[in-house]
């Protein structure tokens, strides 16, 4: 699923368009329906009508294995996975690993930014470097990574063991397996955070660090005075963007441990998964998904209200580009 | 790209002394960003790393690699030979690739005409309309799993092309880039083309379109990258081993390979080969797309 900044503080201000005919205001509506149609179509069958499926399923004893809703159950779902230590586990490492990752995406991602826009030469080289890993699918990451976490056969442990540490049990310890996971995550996304950094940086005007320079600044004053300060709207939007992405983990898990070692590293979505599809209690599956959504739709809000009172100079900035 | 080092040029009036002190800012200036260059290209050196150490291991013979050096003794093709063989790769590959370009191509088409539809008609409940596709951007495809998986099974599309493909068709925030770059085009153009009596649909194809090729490039390439790396769903939603799609293939077959490291990294590098192509095709849309959009999977 995607989000943006710019297009949602761009749809507002939509004033209706006409054509230019004067005291004669004509509807389009039904080239509109037939321009319409396509899209709303396939949303409302595969967006709108799963979500309130979804939503009525989860008042039910809904089973994969059975036909039809079965028998109503009121709030008894929701009751059951707020009751159940088994979704706040997951749902807290859901937190943990947002926790773990999202600091280090946005910093890393903020440094290298910095150091790459003082560089002059080879930006296809960082570019690629930083961002191909992100175009990667995640079983292809998860499989390099799993070869990399190998107990004693693997690179990353010679590399811990070469400077004299112990080599930690990568994916097979509860303490460790969130961390090598975030590891790999923060390996995999970086280069999102890092272009985005590099189009906030675009936006900063040369006068001000030669101004800067002239008053006797020195780099590192430049960095604290000018660019971290004229960055924070990048950096609000990273923030949010990568929270919100960081909480739909699932892949990671899925793939590497399984959720495990002994369930530590099972992420929301995977109990989800788990409840759904194994042990076939499709209401209240639904249920937990819907408390999940809640989650998410209270830190998009969060989103939607930083982006909105900047709204205008991301209008501005947005320009005709796509 | 300018980068920043000069204080730029000075008043003729400035005072000698304020030469002096441009002068030495613009000396430590310069060595500073000849130390960030270091640093930087030593980090993508280690970002380098995974992927280097995946296509050295996938050229060892499995034997050779459980000892942990760059060098192979018997570099060879032996592992790619065998994934190829003896998985159904090349089955993931065209379902990965039909379902991607089905999804891509659905989602460029029917979000502009829709956004083209809010940005230049005029029609009762335009507004409502408009909100209502604007909540699907708050809905993530990954709590739909469950009633998706219903719907599309009392159907019986499970299993099938159309069932990875079509749910990612209708994505919300295509609607709303489409139309925030309609909006900024002049009206006049497709005006001028409306009064010499071209339909809408004339318009939007011949003068609208074609001047939307950065933006349709962008969603294009986004929603076949995320379409193509999208494993929760297609998982639930692929079981047979003949249609699934390359991250489900190589997700249930992990594991299956014990220590035959060099086939386990030959199936990832494999994996990977369409995307870094795209990629390396495509990296600058790639990247302004991001930059101008804010876009994230």
């Amino acid at each position: 699923m995607a989000s943006t900044t710019e297009a949602v503080d761009r749809i507002r201000p939509a004033p209706v368009p006409g054509p230019a005919r004067p005291g004669r205001p004509e509807s389009h509506g039904r080239s509109a329906a037939l321009f319409l149609a396509p899209f709303v179509v396939l949303y409302v069958l595969f967006i709108i009508g799963p979500a309130l499926y979804g939503l009525v399923m989860s008042f039910f004893d809904t089973s994969m294995v059975k036909p039809g809703l079965r028998s109503f159950a009121g709030f008894d779902n929701y009751a059951e996975a707020l009751g159940s230590s088994d979704f706040w586990h997951s749902l807290w490492h859901t937190i943990w690993f947002t926790i773990l990752t999202t600091p280090p995406l946005v910093v890393l991602a903020l440094v290298f930014a910095i150091l790459a826009e003082r560089v002059p030469r080879g930006r296809w080289f960082f570019r690629l470097a930083f961002f191909l890993p992100y175009v990667l699918p995640s079983a292809v990451v998860a499989l390099i990574w799993l070869f990399l976490y190998t107990p004693a056969l693997g690179l990353a442990g010679k590399i811990v063991t070469s400077v004299g540490l112990t080599e930690p049990n990568w994916l097979g310890d509860q303490n460790w397996a969130m961390v090598s996971l975030a590891i790999t995550t923060v390996w995999w996304t970086l280069g999102f955070n890092f272009v985005l950094y590099l189009a906030g940086l675009q936006e900063i005007p040369r006068e001000l660090y030669e101004a800067s320079a002239i008053d006797g600044a020195g780099p590192w004053q430049q960095i604290r005075r000018v660019t971290i300060p004229l960055l924070g709207r990048t950096t609000a939007l990273v923030v949010v963007l990568q929270i919100i992405a960081s909480l739909k983990v699932f892949d990671q898990m899925y793939i590497m441990t399984d959720g495990g070692p002994n369930f530590s590293t099972r992420s929301v979505l995977q109990y989800i998964y788990d409840v759904g599809f194994t042990s076939y209690r499709t209401g209240y599956a639904a249920a937990a998904s819907t408390l999940f959504f809640l989650v998410v739709l209270a830190i998009s809000a969060v989103w939607l209200m930083l982006t909105r009172r900047q709204s205008l100079g991301w209008a501005a900035k947005a320009g005709g580009e796509g | 790209m300018t980068t920043i080092a000069h204080p730029a040029v000075l008043g003729e009036q400035e005072a000698p002394a304020a030469h002096a002190l441009a002068a030495t800012v613009d000396r430590r200036i310069r060595l500073f960003n000849r130390c960030c260059a270091g640093i930087l290209i030593a980090l993508a050196l280690i970002w380098l790393v995974p992927l280097a150490w995946a296509v050295d291991t996938a050229l060892k013979p499995n034997a050779e690699t459980t000892k942990i050096t760059w060098w192979i003794d018997n570099p060879t093709f032996d592992s790619f030979r065998a994934i190829i063989r003896d998985t159904d790769i090349l089955n993931w590959y065209a379902s990965s690739f039909i379902t991607s370009a089905i999804s891509a191509f659905g989602t460029v088409v029917t979000g502009s005409l829709a956004a083209y539809a809010l940005s230049r008609m005029r029609f009762r409940l335009r507004g409502v309309v408009f909100w209502f596709i604007l909540i699907g951007i708050m809905i993530p495809q990954q709590v739909l799993i469950v009633p998706l998986f219903r719907e599309l099974d009392s159907v019986n599309l499970l299993n099938t092309y159309w069932s990875v493909a079509l749910p990612q068709i209708p994505l919300a925030i295509a609607v709303f880039i489409f139309k925030q770059f309609f909006d900024g085009l002049p009206r006049e153009l497709d005006e001028a083309a409306r009064m010499d009596g071209a339909s809408f649909f004339r318009t939007y194809r011949r003068v609208v379109m074609p001047l939307c090729r950065p933006v349709v490039s962008a969603v294009a390439i986004f929603t076949f990258v995320w379409s193509w790396n999208n494993l929760l769903w297609p998982l639930l939603a692929m079981t047979n081993p003949k249609l699934m799609t390359i991250p489900v293939g190589l997700a249930t077959v992990q594991g299956t390979y014990g220590i035959r490291y060099a086939d386990t990294m030959a199936s990832a590098i494999l994996g990977a080969l369409p995307l870094v192509l795209v990629f390396l095709l495509f990296q600058r849309r790639i990247v302004e797309g991001i930059a101008g959009t804010g876009l994230k999977g």
